[in-house]
């Protein structure tokens, strides 16, 4: 792949915010990771986000066949768990095909160099499922919440430390909350224990200087305690990757992407894409671009039920600002009563639920088709 | 109805929004129980000021002063925390008073009134489980009378606005607590829970999902589904005797077996709680449906011990309870086995 690498000099101009000296610090690989000689960290989802779009129907032989190629790549985080984190099997989430700690298990032994992380959503799996996942050898907790909710996640920071586990908050739906409103939570996380708060757009509705300006936000009110800040995007608006450039330029150390976008909604940031980006722009990943665009063309493309992709639906998650995994169900729903999946993901955001509320989009469908009933007399000229 | 000329004293531990909630019920809906003491630790709580406003005696000095006092009450809640519980409880059983606990301590068995109350008669502490619990149990219980449920999974979400400290700083509390009785009172083989917070504006109020696997004949129209939502209904009815706000926002659903289900059908029961109202917004349905539950559970063994009627609940209903309270103290499972014969399994 020699032929595609771009040298620092040759990267495009991008529009800068942040000054010439930060984009210096951010770039000359002391601030991040230094152990390993990046300048910043990608955490590759495919086999977490990803499991959404896999209506969490992973084989342990798909889960070795991508850790294994993402492992190669360089990719120093693979986080592997049900799409709605630790215990998401479920009637209301789907129920996994096998065993999220089978899977986790069979994740870190394939891993030689790469870490296995963890999601988990306080309410709906427990310190029980994190231990559980330590025991099978994963050692980043990522832990996440409502992005206005974080102190519910503070006995699980303490006892991820106590584990010796990395650990990573996740604030969710991030558009919800304004850029104080989310330092104020980062910071709850930070106190707890967490050693970095990413900025999540789960509904792929941050529109650049949304996304930037949290992340500065967040910044400003953990980074002097030396904790990073990351930014997990959606391409609900295809978004995703300028997001993800804008974060980076505006201090943030972590990024996550899925290989093939395989993630909910509209998918995440391409995993292959940040890294052909990043490197275009000279910022170091440490991952090979060879080997993860194989990793995305030979070994995920071909399980791939249906690519993640913005069609009407997905967009309007994105422009209702929509949980992201919400999109399966509403289209399921919209199949059983006969309505309009983008009608009822319209609703779903005008609402206002949040993510875990899988369940009332039965009752959004209920009413929409109980509304089409009455708009169905209307039309028969039924006053 | 308003015939009871003895009552039944209560001291209530712990006032904060429940406590003060609960006080507030017991004062406008009881016939049996008067709320003589309100205990706390904090000389400016104002939970204790508003208690000594409307005519109880309030005390910040503890636990230790309520026993110091010349008449006990009958029955005492602790809305405090687990850990003052476990602490509280034996002062208590010691001291002869009736306790029932809403903190997930859990140091008697776990309550749902309508579910097991009626096998726990003899109890001296008593569990309120969770609100969830509250608002869950009853359907799991309700569908699990009729036909096996090898798996029940409920879904409460509240506004973060009614979710308070202790509830956050010990979120797994709820899920785990939520879970054993939603299999052990609620009869369903293997239980989860799971508690979503929802910031929005304004509050949205309390909604639960009840989702129960069932055979895949109970999931096709015909007598056995019917009889699910007889069951289902008339379980809602009795709740609602002791919160009106307790009702279904939709029609229960049945879905079709699946192979991903292992096989088996689903039922899903939407049910909403909007709180009475007593003290806290009526958005609050989840602090309501668990003192409200405490009150009647209050209510309906002082009744017992005074030897008089309680007026929540009909004189049918009481003379059942006659009987079944000579019955051992079961656990839920057993209470759930014997609830309603069940059928088609």
């Amino acid at each position: 792949m020699g032929d595609m690498t771009i040298r620092p000099e040759d990267a495009p101009k991008v529009n800068h915010i942040v000054s010439e000296s930060e984009v210096r610090e951010h770039t000359d690989g002391k601030a991040a990771a230094a152990d390993t000689g990046t300048d910043l960290r990608i955490t590759d989802s495919t086999l977490r986000d990803g499991s959404h779009a896999m209506a969490h129907q992973y084989t342990e032989e798909q889960v070795r066949g991508v850790v294994s190629a993402l492992d190669r790549a360089g990719v120093q985080v693979i986080e592997v768990s049900h799409g709605d984190g630790l215990g998401g099997s479920s009637f209301n989430y789907g129920f996994s095909k096998v065993d999220e700690f089978q899977l986790i298990k069979a994740a870190v032994e394939e891993a030689n160099q790469a870490k296995i992380a963890i999601l988990m959503l306080p309410g709906l799996g427990t310190v029980h499922h994190l231990k559980k996942a330590h025991e099978m050898g994963a050692s980043v907790a990522r832990i996440a919440t409502h992005c206005t909710e974080a102190d519910v996640s503070i006995q699980h920071f303490g006892e991820a430390r106590k584990l010796g586990m990395e650990t990573v908050g996740f604030l969710m739906l991030s558009h919800r909350a304004s850029p104080e409103k989310l330092a104020e939570q980062a910071r709850i996380m930070v106190d707890a224990g967490a050693q970095c708060v990413y900025v999540v757009d789960s509904a792929g509705a941050l529109v650049l200087s949304d996304a930037q300006e949290r992340i500065e936000s967040v910044i400003n009110e953990i980074g002097r305690d030396g904790a990073q800040v990351g930014f997990h995007g959606h391409q609900n608006l295809s978004l995703g990757i300028a997001n993800s450039v804008l974060a980076y330029q505006a201090g943030a150390k972590q990024i996550d992407g899925a290989l093939c976008a395989l993630g909910a909604g509209a998918g995440n940031s391409p995993t292959e894409v940040l890294a052909a980006t990043y490197e275009r722009m000279g910022i170091r990943t440490g991952i090979d671009l060879g080997e993860v665009l194989s990793a995305a063309e030979d070994v995920v493309r071909p399980f791939i039920p249906r690519l993640p992709w913005m069609d009407r639906a997905s967009i309007t998650q994105g422009y209702a600002g929509v949980y992201s995994s919400f999109l399966l169900h509403a289209e399921r729903a919209a199949e059983r009563y006969n309505v309009p999946a983008h009608a009822i993901l319209q609703k779903v955001g005008e609402y206002g639920y949040v993510g875990g509320q899988e369940d009332m989009i039965i009752d959004i469908a209920l009413q929409l088709q109980n509304e089409a009933e009455l708009g169905d007399f209307a039309g028969a000229g039924v006053r | 109805m308003g015939s009871v000329t003895t009552k039944g004293t209560a001291a209530i531990v712990g006032p904060g929004n429940i406590g003060t909630d609960l006080m507030f019920k017991l004062m406008r809906r009881s016939e049996i129980i008067e709320p003589r003491y309100m205990i706390g630790v904090d000389p400016a709580s104002d939970g204790l000021r508003r208690a000594a406003s409307v005519g109880l005696e309030a005390s910040h000095e503890g636990v230790d002063w309520l026993l110091a006092q010349d008449e006990l009450p009958d029955i005492v809640f602790e809305c405090t925390s687990a850990k003052a519980h476990a602490a509280n409880a034996p002062r208590y059983a010691e001291a002869g008073i009736l306790a029932v606990d809403l903190t997930p301590a859990m140091v008697g068995p776990l309550i749902c009134p309508p579910v097991n109350l009626e096998f726990n008669m003899d109890a001296t502490n008593v569990n309120m489980i969770t609100c969830g619990g509250q608002a869950t149990v009853p359907m799991v219980a309700a569908v699990s009378s009729v036909v096996e449920v090898p798996y029940a999974e409920i879904v409460a979400s509240v506004s973060s606005k009614s979710a308070g400290p202790g509830t956050r700083a010990n979120i797994d509390e709820f899920t785990e607590t939520t879970s054993l009785a939603v299999s052990s009172i609620g009869g369903a083989t293997e239980g989860k829970a799971i508690i979503i917070l929802n910031p929005v504006e304004p509050p949205l109020m309390m909604r639960n999902s009840v989702f129960c696997a069932i055979p895949p004949e109970a999931a096709e129209p015909g007598e056995l589904q019917d009889r699910i939502l007889e069951s289902v209904h008339a379980m809602v009815a009795t709740v609602q005797e002791y919160v009106p706000g307790y009702h279904l926002r939709a029609e229960p659903q049945f879905d079709h077996a699946r192979e991903t289900w292992r096989g088996q059908g689903r039922i899903f029961v939407p049910i909403e709680v909007k709180g009475r109202g007593d003290y806290l917004p009526d958005y609050a349905g989840n602090l309501d449906i668990i003192t409200a539950a405490a009150a009647r559970v209050g209510d309906i063994m002082i009744a017992r011990k005074l030897g008089v009627q309680s007026t929540w609940k009909s004189a049918a209903e009481l003379s059942d309870l006659g009987e079944a309270a000579d019955a051992p103290v079961s656990d839920g499972s057993e209470a759930a086995e014997s609830a309603t014969e069940k059928a088609g399994v």
